[in-house]
Protein backbone atom coordinates (compact mmCIF):
# COMPACT_ATOMS: atom_id res chain seq x y z
CA UNK A 1 0.00 0.00 0.00
CA UNK A 2 2.79 2.21 0.73
CA UNK A 3 4.52 2.74 -2.38
CA UNK A 4 7.03 5.89 -3.84
CA UNK A 5 3.54 7.44 -5.12
CA UNK A 6 2.38 7.31 -1.27
CA UNK A 7 5.32 8.41 0.18
CA UNK A 8 5.28 11.49 -1.87
CA UNK A 9 1.40 12.36 -0.68
CA UNK A 10 2.84 11.84 2.92
CA UNK A 11 5.21 14.85 1.95
CA UNK A 12 2.69 16.74 0.08
CA UNK A 13 0.65 16.38 3.45
CA UNK A 14 3.80 17.69 5.87
CA UNK A 15 4.91 20.29 3.14
CA UNK A 16 1.38 22.01 2.38
CA UNK A 17 1.60 24.88 0.13
CA UNK A 18 1.14 27.32 2.72
CA UNK A 19 3.91 25.64 4.92
CA UNK A 20 6.14 25.82 2.25
CA UNK A 21 5.01 29.33 1.54
CA UNK A 22 5.20 30.52 5.06
CA UNK A 23 8.49 28.78 5.12
CA UNK A 24 9.85 30.56 2.15
CA UNK A 25 8.46 33.88 3.11
CA UNK A 26 7.87 33.83 6.64
CA UNK A 27 5.29 36.90 7.73
CA UNK A 28 5.73 38.98 10.93
CA UNK A 29 9.83 38.23 10.56
CA UNK A 30 11.09 41.40 12.58
CA UNK A 31 11.96 42.36 15.88
CA UNK A 32 9.35 44.43 17.67
CA UNK A 33 10.77 47.99 18.01
CA UNK A 34 8.73 48.05 21.99
CA UNK A 35 7.40 44.52 22.74
CA UNK A 36 6.09 43.87 26.52
CA UNK A 37 6.80 39.53 26.49
CA UNK A 38 9.08 38.18 24.63
CA UNK A 39 10.77 33.92 24.83
CA UNK A 40 13.39 32.30 22.95
CA UNK A 41 12.31 28.43 22.07
CA UNK A 42 15.83 26.30 21.02
CA UNK A 43 16.11 22.92 19.59
CA UNK A 44 19.36 21.77 20.96
CA UNK A 45 19.10 18.87 18.54
CA UNK A 46 19.04 20.33 15.33
CA UNK A 47 20.00 23.85 16.22
CA UNK A 48 16.24 25.48 15.29
CA UNK A 49 15.20 28.75 16.75
CA UNK A 50 12.64 30.87 17.47
CA UNK A 51 12.40 34.18 19.63
CA UNK A 52 9.21 35.58 19.99
CA UNK A 53 8.06 38.94 20.78
CA UNK A 54 4.46 39.96 21.81
CA UNK A 55 3.23 43.34 21.77
CA UNK A 56 0.06 43.65 24.45
CA UNK A 57 -3.22 45.74 23.47
CA UNK A 58 -4.94 46.10 26.71
CA UNK A 59 -5.69 42.84 27.87
CA UNK A 60 -5.27 41.64 24.14
CA UNK A 61 -2.16 40.57 22.04
CA UNK A 62 -1.95 43.27 19.77
CA UNK A 63 0.99 42.25 18.23
CA UNK A 64 3.28 39.36 17.38
CA UNK A 65 6.54 38.50 15.29
CA UNK A 66 9.29 36.50 15.51
CA UNK A 67 12.80 35.92 14.28
CA UNK A 68 14.47 32.48 13.99
CA UNK A 69 16.00 30.44 11.70
CA UNK A 70 15.66 26.61 11.27
CA UNK A 71 13.64 24.20 8.92
CA UNK A 72 10.68 24.84 6.75
CA UNK A 73 8.47 23.50 9.68
CA UNK A 74 9.74 25.57 12.24
CA UNK A 75 9.81 28.64 10.86
CA UNK A 76 5.80 28.15 8.96
CA UNK A 77 4.73 27.41 12.33
CA UNK A 78 5.97 30.64 13.98
CA UNK A 79 5.21 32.56 11.08
CA UNK A 80 1.25 31.24 11.23
CA UNK A 81 1.60 32.06 15.01
CA UNK A 82 2.41 35.70 14.46
CA UNK A 83 -0.66 35.75 12.37
CA UNK A 84 -3.12 33.85 14.92
CA UNK A 85 -2.62 34.91 18.00
CA UNK A 86 -3.76 39.06 18.10
CA UNK A 87 -6.94 39.40 19.53
CA UNK A 88 -6.60 37.22 21.66
CA UNK A 89 -6.07 36.88 25.49
CA UNK A 90 -3.15 35.60 26.84
CA UNK A 91 -5.24 32.62 28.08
CA UNK A 92 -7.38 31.98 24.22
CA UNK A 93 -3.49 32.34 23.06
CA UNK A 94 -2.27 29.32 25.67
CA UNK A 95 -5.83 27.07 24.27
CA UNK A 96 -5.14 27.81 20.88
CA UNK A 97 -1.13 26.76 21.57
CA UNK A 98 -3.02 23.82 23.81
CA UNK A 99 -4.94 22.91 20.02
CA UNK A 100 -1.95 23.39 17.99
CA UNK A 101 0.08 20.66 20.04
CA UNK A 102 -2.58 18.13 19.69
CA UNK A 103 -3.06 19.22 15.87
CA UNK A 104 -0.04 18.39 15.28
CA UNK A 105 0.65 15.14 17.94
CA UNK A 106 -2.75 13.63 16.37
CA UNK A 107 -3.19 14.30 13.39
CA UNK A 108 -6.97 15.30 13.79
CA UNK A 109 -7.70 18.42 11.92
CA UNK A 110 -9.52 21.11 13.26
CA UNK A 111 -11.33 23.04 11.18
CA UNK A 112 -13.93 24.77 14.32
CA UNK A 113 -12.90 28.46 13.70
CA UNK A 114 -10.97 30.10 10.87
CA UNK A 115 -7.55 30.29 13.15
CA UNK A 116 -7.64 26.27 13.39
CA UNK A 117 -8.05 25.67 10.42
CA UNK A 118 -5.63 27.80 9.09
CA UNK A 119 -3.21 25.67 12.02
CA UNK A 120 -4.46 22.72 10.82
CA UNK A 121 -1.95 22.91 7.78
CA UNK A 122 0.54 21.95 10.53
CA UNK A 123 -1.50 18.43 10.82
CA UNK A 124 1.33 16.60 8.57
CA UNK A 125 3.81 16.36 10.92
CA UNK A 126 2.20 13.70 12.90
CA UNK A 127 3.38 11.34 10.42
CA UNK A 128 6.97 12.49 11.26
CA UNK A 129 7.90 11.84 15.14
CA UNK A 130 10.81 13.59 14.78
CA UNK A 131 9.51 16.78 13.38
CA UNK A 132 6.55 17.71 15.48
CA UNK A 133 8.85 19.04 17.70
CA UNK A 134 9.55 21.51 14.64
CA UNK A 135 6.01 22.58 14.80
CA UNK A 136 5.58 22.96 17.78
CA UNK A 137 8.74 25.24 19.29
CA UNK A 138 6.95 28.34 18.56
CA UNK A 139 4.49 27.50 20.39
CA UNK A 140 6.54 26.49 23.40
CA UNK A 141 8.13 29.95 22.88
CA UNK A 142 4.58 31.30 23.11
CA UNK A 143 3.65 30.05 26.29
CA UNK A 144 7.47 30.87 27.83
CA UNK A 145 6.54 34.71 26.71
CA UNK A 146 3.52 34.70 28.38
CA UNK A 147 4.27 32.83 31.65
CA UNK A 148 7.30 35.69 31.50
CA UNK A 149 10.19 32.30 30.95
CA UNK A 150 12.68 33.67 29.09
CA UNK A 151 14.00 30.32 27.15
CA UNK A 152 12.59 27.06 26.38
CA UNK A 153 12.90 24.25 24.02
CA UNK A 154 10.57 21.81 22.61
CA UNK A 155 12.98 18.77 23.50
CA UNK B 1 40.18 2.80 -9.02
CA UNK B 2 43.90 1.56 -8.99
CA UNK B 3 43.63 -2.39 -11.02
CA UNK B 4 46.16 -3.31 -8.50
CA UNK B 5 44.12 -2.76 -5.73
CA UNK B 6 42.32 -5.70 -3.96
CA UNK B 7 38.71 -5.52 -5.06
CA UNK B 8 35.79 -5.90 -3.14
CA UNK B 9 32.71 -7.51 -3.84
CA UNK B 10 29.91 -5.04 -2.75
CA UNK B 11 27.05 -7.29 -3.80
CA UNK B 12 28.00 -10.31 -2.26
CA UNK B 13 29.06 -8.20 0.98
CA UNK B 14 25.55 -6.90 1.05
CA UNK B 15 24.13 -10.14 1.58
CA UNK B 16 25.73 -10.67 4.76
CA UNK B 17 23.37 -7.44 6.41
CA UNK B 18 20.04 -8.81 6.65
CA UNK B 19 18.71 -5.05 6.67
CA UNK B 20 20.24 -3.85 3.52
CA UNK B 21 17.68 -5.96 2.19
CA UNK B 22 14.74 -4.69 3.12
CA UNK B 23 12.41 -1.99 1.96
CA UNK B 24 11.50 1.56 3.31
CA UNK B 25 7.64 2.43 2.08
CA UNK B 26 7.99 -0.24 -0.73
CA UNK B 27 11.97 1.29 -2.05
CA UNK B 28 14.60 -0.15 -1.40
CA UNK B 29 16.86 0.55 2.17
CA UNK B 30 19.58 3.42 1.28
CA UNK B 31 21.76 3.62 4.18
CA UNK B 32 24.31 6.25 3.90
CA UNK B 33 24.37 7.15 7.98
CA UNK B 34 26.94 4.41 8.53
CA UNK B 35 28.96 7.10 10.64
CA UNK B 36 26.48 7.60 12.83
CA UNK B 37 26.27 3.74 13.58
CA UNK B 38 26.57 1.08 10.82
CA UNK B 39 24.54 -1.79 9.98
CA UNK B 40 25.55 -5.59 11.49
CA UNK B 41 26.61 -8.30 10.07
CA UNK B 42 25.21 -12.23 10.09
CA UNK B 43 28.26 -12.89 11.76
CA UNK B 44 27.78 -10.60 14.57
CA UNK B 45 24.74 -11.72 15.18
CA UNK B 46 25.06 -15.00 15.17
CA UNK B 47 28.17 -14.91 17.23
CA UNK B 48 26.06 -12.75 19.80
CA UNK B 49 23.66 -14.96 19.73
CA UNK B 50 25.68 -18.19 19.76
CA UNK B 51 27.29 -16.45 23.39
CA UNK B 52 24.27 -16.60 24.66
CA UNK B 53 22.45 -19.48 23.88
CA UNK B 54 25.48 -21.89 24.41
CA UNK B 55 28.27 -19.98 26.39
CA UNK B 56 27.22 -17.51 28.52
CA UNK B 57 28.18 -16.62 31.88
CA UNK B 58 29.85 -14.05 34.37
CA UNK B 59 33.30 -13.48 33.53
CA UNK B 60 36.18 -13.54 35.95
CA UNK B 61 34.15 -15.09 38.86
CA UNK B 62 32.98 -18.58 38.95
CA UNK B 63 35.14 -21.12 38.86
CA UNK B 64 32.83 -23.10 36.75
CA UNK B 65 33.57 -24.76 33.13
CA UNK B 66 30.55 -22.11 31.60
CA UNK B 67 32.20 -19.10 33.46
CA UNK B 68 35.97 -19.75 32.15
CA UNK B 69 34.61 -20.32 28.10
CA UNK B 70 33.10 -16.98 28.32
CA UNK B 71 35.99 -15.41 30.59
CA UNK B 72 38.18 -16.93 27.55
CA UNK B 73 35.89 -15.51 24.89
CA UNK B 74 36.04 -12.22 26.22
CA UNK B 75 39.38 -12.22 26.73
CA UNK B 76 39.90 -13.37 23.45
CA UNK B 77 37.62 -10.57 22.11
CA UNK B 78 40.59 -8.05 23.67
CA UNK B 79 43.32 -9.67 22.20
CA UNK B 80 41.90 -9.50 18.77
CA UNK B 81 41.45 -5.74 19.50
CA UNK B 82 44.60 -5.90 20.60
CA UNK B 83 46.01 -7.21 16.90
CA UNK B 84 43.56 -4.77 15.13
CA UNK B 85 44.93 -1.69 16.58
CA UNK B 86 48.98 -3.04 16.43
CA UNK B 87 48.67 -2.73 20.42
CA UNK B 88 52.01 -4.60 21.56
CA UNK B 89 49.74 -6.36 24.25
CA UNK B 90 46.32 -7.34 25.31
CA UNK B 91 46.41 -5.40 28.73
CA UNK B 92 46.64 -2.08 26.51
CA UNK B 93 43.30 -2.50 25.74
CA UNK B 94 40.63 -1.48 28.21
CA UNK B 95 37.00 -2.09 27.30
CA UNK B 96 34.71 0.79 27.61
CA UNK B 97 31.17 1.55 27.23
CA UNK B 98 31.69 3.72 23.50
CA UNK B 99 34.49 6.50 22.59
CA UNK B 100 32.80 9.05 24.76
CA UNK B 101 33.55 6.75 27.69
CA UNK B 102 36.77 6.09 27.20
CA UNK B 103 37.54 9.89 26.79
CA UNK B 104 35.84 10.21 30.10
CA UNK B 105 38.11 7.55 31.00
CA UNK B 106 40.89 9.42 30.08
CA UNK B 107 39.78 13.28 31.35
CA UNK B 108 39.48 12.22 34.85
CA UNK B 109 42.24 9.44 35.35
CA UNK B 110 45.36 10.62 33.17
CA UNK B 111 43.43 14.10 33.18
CA UNK B 112 43.17 14.81 37.47
CA UNK B 113 46.47 12.42 38.48
CA UNK B 114 49.23 13.59 35.50
CA UNK B 115 48.58 16.47 34.04
CA UNK B 116 50.32 19.54 36.06
CA UNK B 117 48.65 22.79 37.40
CA UNK B 118 49.58 25.02 34.66
CA UNK B 119 49.59 22.52 31.76
CA UNK B 120 46.69 22.89 28.76
CA UNK B 121 45.07 19.65 26.74
CA UNK B 122 44.82 20.47 22.89
CA UNK B 123 42.05 19.81 21.05
CA UNK B 124 40.84 21.19 17.47
CA UNK B 125 38.00 23.56 16.22
CA UNK B 126 36.83 19.93 14.33
CA UNK B 127 36.13 17.65 17.49
CA UNK B 128 33.12 15.54 18.26
CA UNK B 129 31.93 16.77 21.13
CA UNK B 130 33.05 13.06 22.29
CA UNK B 131 36.29 14.52 23.05
CA UNK B 132 35.64 18.14 23.76
CA UNK B 133 32.98 18.49 26.35
CA UNK B 134 35.00 15.78 29.03
CA UNK B 135 38.04 18.39 28.42
CA UNK B 136 36.22 21.39 29.42
CA UNK B 137 34.99 19.77 32.22
CA UNK B 138 38.30 18.96 33.51
CA UNK B 139 39.10 22.31 32.52
CA UNK B 140 36.21 23.63 35.01
CA UNK B 141 37.46 21.13 38.16
CA UNK B 142 39.81 23.83 39.71
CA UNK B 143 42.91 22.01 39.41
CA UNK B 144 44.71 24.84 37.23
CA UNK B 145 44.50 22.72 33.90
CA UNK B 146 43.57 24.73 31.01
CA UNK B 147 42.37 24.10 27.32
CA UNK B 148 42.89 25.26 23.89
CA UNK B 149 41.77 24.90 19.82
CA UNK B 150 44.22 23.95 16.44
CA UNK B 151 42.50 26.06 13.79
CA UNK B 152 40.99 24.17 11.08
CA UNK B 153 41.29 25.53 7.86
CA UNK B 154 38.71 26.63 5.09
CA UNK B 155 39.62 23.50 3.71
CA UNK B 156 38.67 21.57 6.45
CA UNK B 157 42.00 20.55 7.53
CA UNK B 158 44.01 20.89 11.18
CA UNK B 159 46.03 24.00 10.93
CA UNK B 160 49.76 22.05 11.46
CA UNK B 161 51.44 25.47 11.65
CA UNK B 162 48.78 26.83 14.15
CA UNK B 163 49.22 23.45 16.00
CA UNK B 164 53.31 24.52 16.04
CA UNK B 165 52.64 27.41 17.68
CA UNK B 166 50.39 25.79 20.52
CA UNK B 167 53.28 23.45 21.33
CA UNK B 168 55.63 25.92 21.31
CA UNK B 169 54.16 27.37 24.49
CA UNK B 170 55.91 24.74 25.83
CA UNK B 171 52.80 24.33 28.06
CA UNK B 172 50.98 21.76 26.28
CA UNK B 173 50.56 18.10 28.63
CA UNK B 174 47.77 16.47 26.07
CA UNK B 175 47.01 16.76 22.62
CA UNK B 176 43.57 15.19 21.58
CA UNK B 177 42.27 15.12 17.87
CA UNK B 178 40.30 13.39 15.65
CA UNK B 179 41.77 10.97 13.49
CA UNK B 180 39.52 11.36 10.96
CA UNK B 181 36.69 14.06 11.17
CA UNK B 182 33.28 12.72 11.52
CA UNK B 183 31.66 15.79 9.29
CA UNK B 184 34.43 17.09 7.46
CA UNK B 185 35.63 13.32 6.76
CA UNK B 186 39.25 14.73 6.77
CA UNK B 187 41.84 12.10 7.97
CA UNK B 188 44.41 13.95 10.09
CA UNK B 189 48.38 13.44 9.43
CA UNK B 190 48.20 11.20 12.54
CA UNK B 191 52.13 9.95 12.89
CA UNK B 192 53.19 13.67 12.30
CA UNK B 193 50.73 15.10 15.10
CA UNK B 194 52.31 12.74 17.75
CA UNK B 195 55.45 13.49 16.68
CA UNK B 196 54.94 17.03 17.33
CA UNK B 197 53.77 16.22 20.21
CA UNK B 198 55.63 13.95 21.41
CA UNK B 199 58.92 16.44 20.49
CA UNK B 200 57.20 19.43 22.77
CA UNK B 201 57.00 16.68 25.98
CA UNK B 202 53.12 16.23 25.42
CA UNK B 203 51.13 12.87 25.52
CA UNK B 204 48.83 12.54 22.43
CA UNK B 205 45.29 10.90 22.10
CA UNK B 206 43.02 10.28 19.06
CA UNK B 207 39.59 9.77 18.16
CA UNK B 208 40.08 6.77 16.07
CA UNK B 209 35.84 6.15 15.75
CA UNK B 210 35.70 7.03 12.31
CA UNK B 211 39.17 6.19 11.23
CA UNK B 212 39.46 2.89 12.49
CA UNK B 213 36.51 1.69 10.65
CA UNK B 214 37.87 3.09 7.13
CA UNK B 215 41.56 2.71 7.66
CA UNK B 216 43.89 0.01 9.01
CA UNK B 217 45.36 2.21 12.07
CA UNK B 218 48.84 1.16 13.68
CA UNK B 219 48.27 2.75 16.84
CA UNK B 220 52.57 1.56 17.53
CA UNK B 221 53.70 3.35 13.89
CA UNK B 222 51.27 6.47 14.73
CA UNK B 223 53.23 6.41 18.05
CA UNK B 224 49.63 7.02 19.70
CA UNK B 225 49.36 6.96 23.70
CA UNK B 226 45.86 6.59 23.41
CA UNK B 227 43.99 5.92 20.84
CA UNK B 228 39.97 5.45 21.00
CA UNK B 229 37.06 3.79 19.10
CA UNK B 230 33.54 2.02 19.23
CA UNK B 231 32.20 -1.14 18.68
CA UNK B 232 28.96 0.08 16.45
CA UNK B 233 30.79 2.02 13.88
CA UNK B 234 32.61 -1.34 13.10
CA UNK B 235 29.42 -3.51 12.23
CA UNK B 236 29.64 -4.40 15.93
CA UNK B 237 26.71 -4.26 18.90
CA UNK B 238 26.49 -0.89 20.70
CA UNK B 239 27.58 -0.61 24.54
CA UNK B 240 30.95 -1.58 23.81
CA UNK B 241 34.02 0.94 23.15
CA UNK B 242 37.78 0.63 23.51
CA UNK B 243 40.30 2.50 25.12
CA UNK B 244 44.11 1.54 23.72
CA UNK B 245 46.85 2.93 26.58
CA UNK B 246 50.40 2.61 26.49
CA UNK B 247 51.01 0.29 29.49
CA UNK B 248 53.08 2.37 30.93
CA UNK B 249 50.74 5.27 30.98
CA UNK B 250 47.86 2.58 32.23
CA UNK B 251 49.85 1.23 34.90
CA UNK B 252 50.41 5.32 36.44
CA UNK B 253 46.91 5.98 36.31
CA UNK B 254 44.53 5.66 38.84
CA UNK B 255 41.09 4.30 38.51
CA UNK B 256 38.19 6.18 36.75
CA UNK B 257 35.33 3.85 38.22
CA UNK B 258 34.82 2.22 41.55
CA UNK B 259 33.54 -1.32 41.96
CA UNK B 260 33.76 -5.05 41.43
CA UNK B 261 36.65 -6.29 39.27
CA UNK B 262 38.80 -3.87 39.15
CA UNK B 263 40.33 -4.07 43.10
CA UNK B 264 42.99 -6.31 44.07
CA UNK B 265 41.69 -6.06 48.07
CA UNK B 266 38.91 -5.10 49.76
CA UNK B 267 38.73 -4.11 53.52
CA UNK B 268 35.91 -1.73 54.67
CA UNK B 269 38.09 1.17 54.69
CA UNK B 270 40.40 0.87 52.01
CA UNK B 271 40.98 -1.01 48.34
CA UNK B 272 44.25 -1.58 46.01
CA UNK B 273 43.64 -1.61 42.30
CA UNK B 274 44.06 -4.78 40.02
CA UNK B 275 46.48 -3.94 37.36
CA UNK B 276 45.23 -2.71 33.89
CA UNK B 277 43.06 -3.22 32.13
CA UNK B 278 40.95 -4.57 35.24
CA UNK B 279 41.69 -1.45 36.92
CA UNK B 280 39.90 0.41 34.76
CA UNK B 281 36.75 -2.28 33.89
CA UNK B 282 34.83 -1.95 37.49
CA UNK B 283 31.66 -4.01 37.33
CA UNK B 284 30.08 -6.83 34.75
CA UNK B 285 32.01 -5.83 31.34
CA UNK B 286 30.35 -5.89 28.32
CA UNK B 287 30.69 -10.28 27.58
CA UNK B 288 28.01 -10.77 24.67
CA UNK B 289 29.03 -7.36 22.84
CA UNK B 290 32.64 -7.91 23.67
CA UNK B 291 32.09 -11.31 21.48
CA UNK B 292 30.26 -9.33 19.00
CA UNK B 293 32.87 -7.40 18.28
CA UNK B 294 35.68 -9.95 17.75
CA UNK B 295 33.49 -11.15 15.16
CA UNK B 296 33.25 -7.74 13.80
CA UNK B 297 36.63 -7.90 13.51
CA UNK B 298 37.20 -10.77 12.52
CA UNK B 299 34.39 -10.23 9.08
CA UNK B 300 36.59 -6.70 8.54
CA UNK B 301 39.74 -8.74 8.32
CA UNK B 302 38.92 -11.28 6.11
CA UNK B 303 37.38 -8.36 3.49
CA UNK B 304 40.76 -7.29 4.34
CA UNK B 305 41.36 -3.07 5.33
CA UNK B 306 43.57 -2.47 2.08
CA UNK B 307 39.82 -3.92 0.22
CA UNK B 308 37.59 -1.60 2.03
CA UNK B 309 40.11 1.64 1.80
CA UNK B 310 40.42 0.79 -1.59
CA UNK B 311 36.56 0.50 -1.89
CA UNK B 312 35.58 3.69 0.18
CA UNK B 313 38.42 5.66 -1.99
CA UNK B 314 36.39 5.23 -4.82
CA UNK B 315 33.09 5.65 -3.46
CA UNK B 316 34.53 9.17 -1.96
CA UNK B 317 35.86 10.06 -5.83
CA UNK B 318 32.20 8.88 -7.15
CA UNK B 319 30.54 10.91 -4.58
CA UNK B 320 32.88 14.36 -4.74
CA UNK B 321 31.95 14.23 -8.94
CA UNK B 322 28.54 13.12 -8.74
CA UNK B 323 27.94 15.91 -5.47
CA UNK B 324 30.05 18.49 -7.41
CA UNK B 325 27.33 18.30 -9.86
CA UNK B 326 24.40 19.53 -8.14
CA UNK B 327 23.36 23.31 -8.17
CA UNK B 328 22.84 25.13 -5.35
CA UNK B 329 25.10 22.29 -2.96
CA UNK B 330 27.96 23.35 -0.97
CA UNK B 331 30.01 20.43 0.35
CA UNK B 332 31.62 21.16 4.05
CA UNK B 333 35.27 20.93 3.29
CA UNK B 334 37.83 19.91 0.63
CA UNK B 335 40.43 17.80 2.91
CA UNK B 336 42.99 16.35 0.61
CA UNK B 337 42.74 13.04 2.44
CA UNK B 338 39.44 12.36 3.33
CA UNK B 339 37.13 9.25 4.29
CA UNK B 340 33.91 8.45 2.98
CA UNK B 341 31.47 11.05 4.85
CA UNK B 342 30.15 14.02 3.01
CA UNK B 343 28.48 17.37 4.91
CA UNK B 344 26.62 19.61 2.78
CA UNK B 345 24.14 22.37 2.64
CA UNK B 346 21.45 22.50 0.37
CA UNK B 347 20.39 26.28 -1.08
CA UNK B 348 16.46 25.41 -1.81
CA UNK B 349 16.23 23.50 1.60
CA UNK B 350 16.99 23.53 4.89
CA UNK B 351 18.99 20.19 6.01
CA UNK B 352 15.86 18.52 8.42
CA UNK B 353 13.49 19.12 5.45
CA UNK B 354 16.14 17.30 2.87
CA UNK B 355 16.24 14.15 5.26
CA UNK B 356 12.88 14.03 5.81
CA UNK B 357 12.46 14.18 2.15
CA UNK B 358 14.70 11.52 1.43
CA UNK B 359 13.58 9.73 4.34
CA UNK B 360 10.65 9.12 2.13
CA UNK B 361 12.40 7.58 -0.83
CA UNK B 362 14.80 5.27 1.15
CA UNK B 363 17.42 7.36 1.88
CA UNK B 364 18.45 7.75 5.59
CA UNK B 365 21.11 10.86 6.11
CA UNK B 366 21.84 12.53 9.22
CA UNK B 367 21.03 16.06 9.13
CA UNK B 368 22.10 18.68 12.52
CA UNK B 369 25.53 19.71 13.61
CA UNK B 370 26.64 15.74 13.93
CA UNK B 371 27.75 16.82 17.58
CA UNK B 372 30.29 18.92 16.18
CA UNK B 373 28.87 22.21 16.61
CA UNK B 374 31.59 24.24 17.28
CA UNK B 375 32.61 23.34 13.63
CA UNK B 376 29.41 23.93 12.34
CA UNK B 377 29.95 27.81 14.08
CA UNK B 378 33.61 28.04 12.64
CA UNK B 379 32.18 27.27 8.92
CA UNK B 380 29.24 29.60 9.80
CA UNK B 381 26.34 26.72 9.47
CA UNK B 382 24.67 27.33 12.85
CA UNK B 383 21.73 25.48 11.05
CA UNK B 384 23.59 22.57 10.36
CA UNK B 385 24.25 20.17 7.60
CA UNK B 386 22.96 16.97 6.17
CA UNK B 387 25.20 14.49 5.95
CA UNK B 388 26.16 11.11 4.43
CA UNK B 389 28.41 8.84 5.42
CA UNK B 390 29.45 5.10 4.14
CA UNK B 391 30.20 1.83 5.14
CA UNK B 392 32.04 -1.10 3.07
CA UNK B 393 28.50 -1.78 1.61
CA UNK B 394 28.24 1.24 0.21
CA UNK B 395 27.46 1.47 -3.57
CA UNK B 396 28.10 3.58 -6.33
CA UNK B 397 24.45 3.33 -7.19
CA UNK B 398 23.33 4.49 -3.88
CA UNK B 399 25.57 7.54 -4.19
CA UNK B 400 23.49 8.25 -7.77
CA UNK B 401 20.31 7.87 -5.45
CA UNK B 402 21.15 10.24 -3.16
CA UNK B 403 22.11 12.73 -5.88
CA UNK B 404 18.65 11.97 -7.69
CA UNK B 405 16.94 12.74 -4.46
CA UNK B 406 18.83 15.78 -3.70
CA UNK B 407 17.38 16.88 -7.28
CA UNK B 408 14.14 16.10 -6.64
CA UNK B 409 14.35 17.94 -3.02
CA UNK B 410 15.51 21.04 -5.25
CA UNK B 411 12.24 21.10 -7.26
CA UNK B 412 9.91 20.15 -4.21
CA UNK B 413 11.01 23.18 -2.19
CA UNK B 414 11.81 25.32 -4.64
Amino acid sequence: MSGPAASFDDLRDLYQEVILDHGRKPRNHFRLEAFDASARGDNPMCGDRVELFIKMDGPRIGQASFLGRGCAISQASASLLTEAVPGLTPDEARALSARLREIAKTGARDDSTPALQRLSALSGVHEFPSRVKCATLAWHALEAALDGTKETSSE
Amino acid sequence: MNDMAPRLDVARIRQDFPILSTTVRGRPLVFLDSGASAQKPRAVIEAMTRCMETAYANVHRGAYHLSEVATEAYEAARAATARFLGAAAPEEIVFTRNSTEAFNLVAHSFGRAMLKPGQVVLVSEMEHHANLVPWQMLRDAGLGIGLRFIRVTDAGELDMEDYARHLAQGDVGLVSVTHMSNVLGTVTPAARIAAMAHEAGAKVMFDGSQAAVHRSVDVQAIGADFYAFTGHKLYGPTGIGILYGRASLLEAMPPFLGGGDMIETVTLEHSTWAAPPARFEAGTPPIIEAVGLHAAIDYVNAIGLPAIEAHERALVEHASATLARIPGLSLLGTPQDRGGVFAFALDAAHPHDLATFLDRRGICVRAGRHCAEPLHTRFGLDGGTARASFGLYTTEAEIDALAEGLEAAREFFA
